[in-house]
């Protein structure tokens, strides 16, 4: 069950759901229950693939009350990256935007300088800025400076399915940096999810995990479990990690008076 | 497999001059009447670059007899396919691992795209060409109908297949620079860009400058199909015209990169020469450039020879189903973040197969005849206006009948995913 007093907040909305949800990887008809069985309230969507006349546009998939995450995905530069978050605006998916800017095609790894140079624009311009980031700290905290509402590290190679190949890393984020860390890329299985939630990230964003999983609805739902276990075990703090073998009879600092 | 003999692809239209047809015989007879396909023609950009050299010389090394079941199994249980795997999953050998390839492909696919598939139309809008290329149905020996349509008739097509919900266009055109100019090509993407999302191209090769100038224009994407990347089998079936010349063409995608389009598309026309090899210099190509300039939208297409008017002879060739689809997991599992475009040659069985497990894109509403969309379209159409088509195709549905059937295959159909900025 969500315990409804554990809340974050970004760009000045409260949420209890710590599950962001991506939507861009499979049927629009599923969308729906994916929400609705992660308990979703935040979801991304790729504002190029909104950017449509189809009669089946993604924004019509998404109930009310959820909040919109557009991303930037297909910008190259900070300077696409803002004009795609003005379109964002402009299509009315309100002011939350992640940044996403990639400059390579095969393994859609952030940039992170350009990242830093438009979430300084697109703060200064009201929005509330998510960046999904290489996690460095230096630039962690150059976003911090630059207006961000959270920052998003990768936790593998977008699509890989890794898990959090830089777990080490996110923790120094985490222990360093005042803002919402939320993972985003890499999270496979809601095992992997559940570490991230018990290092004591915010929250954890997913989208190829359930696309790949034979059940989309079942594996938000699974995802939501996992990260629910991981927040409350975060919360409850985990237990002492005991040395194996006996403890020294004579202790090593027995000779203190 | 056995390349297709060049008189298997050779015909005489009926309706030729004499002196045309002398001039023929003597270009398919007599080779030191013909050019020399390495030498650039005048006006010809000519970049510093090494990948030519690279990709040919690594299609002569490559010797797909050579594997066997167990390089193509050790290619199979990689993670990553490396170029020797992606040789061996291409070779004979790995042909009876179809399935498990697939089943791998399949995997790819999805992590990178999920269940979505694009779709696009193209749109041939002139068919004059300068070029003799033996197999091609627009040839400048085929005295087929020759047409061009105006801004006028090139925005009426446009209106009808925006009408039908298409929101990514490909315009293609003969290979004529004097009469298809670059002008005309630029009002044209112009035009698809009122109409349109997202405007590709698959016109002539050209220079930086020029790929610049259709970018400023609206053009996001080009295609250049390389037909074979086998030099001196080329020479054979490029007889005459600009196209003759094989580096230039192997370099329109990287003047293209340059000259600012987001992405390049690759291609050989597979039974033109040894498929297998065709399809490993394709690949590598297409990797090696994305490494030269790792922001470029990289894909690749497949298309076989298919029948061509006036032409009864040419038939698809020894590449069946099971090579094209081993050829295209092939391509996944070596290029895995790379767009599997599969045109409307292949049949809808075929589409909707390979969309499960290679293909991201698919052509609906397909037509490769000049100004017929009125027609074909159910409106009413003049087919004395019309201009004849480059080839037949097998897969004539229109986009709303795609765009269920995927639906009913458990794909997700995008008309569009990008926007201009």
């Amino acid at each position: 069950m969500t315990d409804e007093t554990d809340t974050f907040t970004l760009g000045g909305k409260t949420f209890t759901s710590r599950f962001i949800l991506g939507s861009g990887k499979y049927s629009l008809a599923l969308v729906q229950a994916a929400i609705e069985h992660a308990g979703a309230q935040i979801i991304t969507l790729s504002v190029r693939r909104a950017n449509t006349q189809e009669k089946e546009n993604i924004l019509d998939y998404i109930p009310e009350g959820v909040t919109l995450l557009p991303n930037t995905s297909g910008a190259r530069d900070a300077k696409e990256a803002v004009r795609i978050a003005r379109i964002a605006r402009e299509l009315g998916c309100g002011d939350f935007v992640k940044i996403e800017i990639m400059r390579d095609t095969k393994y859609l790894l952030p940039d992170n300088q350009e990242t830093i140079k438009a979430t300084e624009q697109l703060a200064a311009e009201g929005f509330t800025v998510l960046p999904y980031m290489y996690p460095d700290l230096n630039v962690a905290r150059d976003l911090v400076s630059a207006g961000a509402a959270a920052v998003m590290p990768l936790g593998a190679p977008i699509g890989s399915n890794k898990g959090l190949a830089t777990a080490d890393f996110i923790q120094i984020l985490i222990d360093e940096i005042e803002l919402p860390i939320i993972v985003d890329a890499g999270i496979g299985a809601p095992s992997q999810a559940c570490r991230a939630m018990e290092m004591g990230c915010t929250a954890v964003m997913a989208n190829t995990a359930l696309a790949t999983s034979g059940d989309v609805p079942r594996m938000a739902r699974a995802f939501r479990l996992a990260i629910e276990a991981g927040r409350a075990a975060y919360q409850a703090g985990l237990g002492r990690v005991l040395t194996r073998g006996a403890a020294a009879s004579d202790p090593l600092t027995g000779f203190l008076r | 497999m056995d390349e297709p003999k060049r008189s298997d692809l050779i015909f005489d239209a009926d309706g030729l001059s004499p002196a045309a047809l002398t001039r023929k015989h003597q270009l398919e007879r007599d080779p030191s009447c013909r050019t020399d396909p390495m030498a650039y023609l005048p006006g010809m950009e000519v970049i510093d670059s090494d990948l030519k050299d690279r990709v040919r010389a690594a299609m002569a090394a490559y010797d797909p007899s050579r594997y066997t079941a167990a390089d193509a199994r050790r290619a199979l249980e990689r993670e990553r396919c490396s170029v020797e795997d992606f040789q061996a999953l291409l070779s004979p050998a790995a042909a009876p691992f179809l399935e498990r390839m697939a089943e791998r492909a399949r995997a790819e696919t999805v992590r990178h795209f999920g269940n979505t598939v694009y779709i696009f139309t193209p749109l041939y809008i002139a068919n004059h060409c300068e070029n003799y290329c033996v197999y091609c149905g627009f040839n400048c020996y085929n005295p087929i109908r020759r047409m061009k349509l105006d801004k006028g008739q090139i925005e009426r097509e446009m209106e009808i297949i925006a009408k039908s919900g298409m929101e990514e266009i490909l315009l293609l055109t003969g290979e004529s620079r004097s009469v298809s100019g670059v002008e005309y090509i630029g009002d044209a993407c112009e035009l698809a860009r009122k109409y349109f999302r997202l405007v590709g191209l698959e016109v002539y090769p050209m220079n930086t400058d020029e790929y610049r100038y259709l970018r400023g224009r609206g053009a996001d994407y080009v295609t250049v199909f390389q037909e074979t990347y086998d030099v001196e089998q080329y020479e054979k079936l490029h007889l005459q015209g600009h196209k003759r010349v094989w580096p230039y063409r192997f370099d329109a995608q990287e003047r293209a990169l340059r000259g600012g389009m987001r992405g390049v598309a690759f291609s050989a026309l597979l039974g033109l020469s040894d498929f297998r090899k065709d399809a490993l210099a394709t690949a590598l190509h297409a990797c090696w450039l994305q490494r030269k300039y790792p922001g470029a939208e990289i894909s690749l297409s497949c298309p076989r020879l298919r029948p061509i008017t006036n032409h009864a002879d040419v038939r698809p060739g020894e590449i069946g189903e099971h090579e094209l689809c081993q050829v295209l997991c092939a391509y996944r599992l070596f290029l895995p973040f790379a767009g599997i475009t599969v045109s409307s040659r292949e049949s809808a069985s075929f589409r909707n197969g390979i969309a499960k497990i290679a293909a991201t894109k698919v052509s609906a509403g397909v037509s490769t005849g000049i100004g017929d969309h009125a027609s074909k379209y159910g409106e009413e159409g003049n087919s004395e206006k019309e201009g004849d088509e480059q080839f037949e195709i097998s897969d004539a549905r229109s986009l709303a009948k795609m765009y269920a059937d995927l639906t009913g295959e458990g794909l997700q159909p995008v008309l569009n995913d990008y926007v201009y900025v």
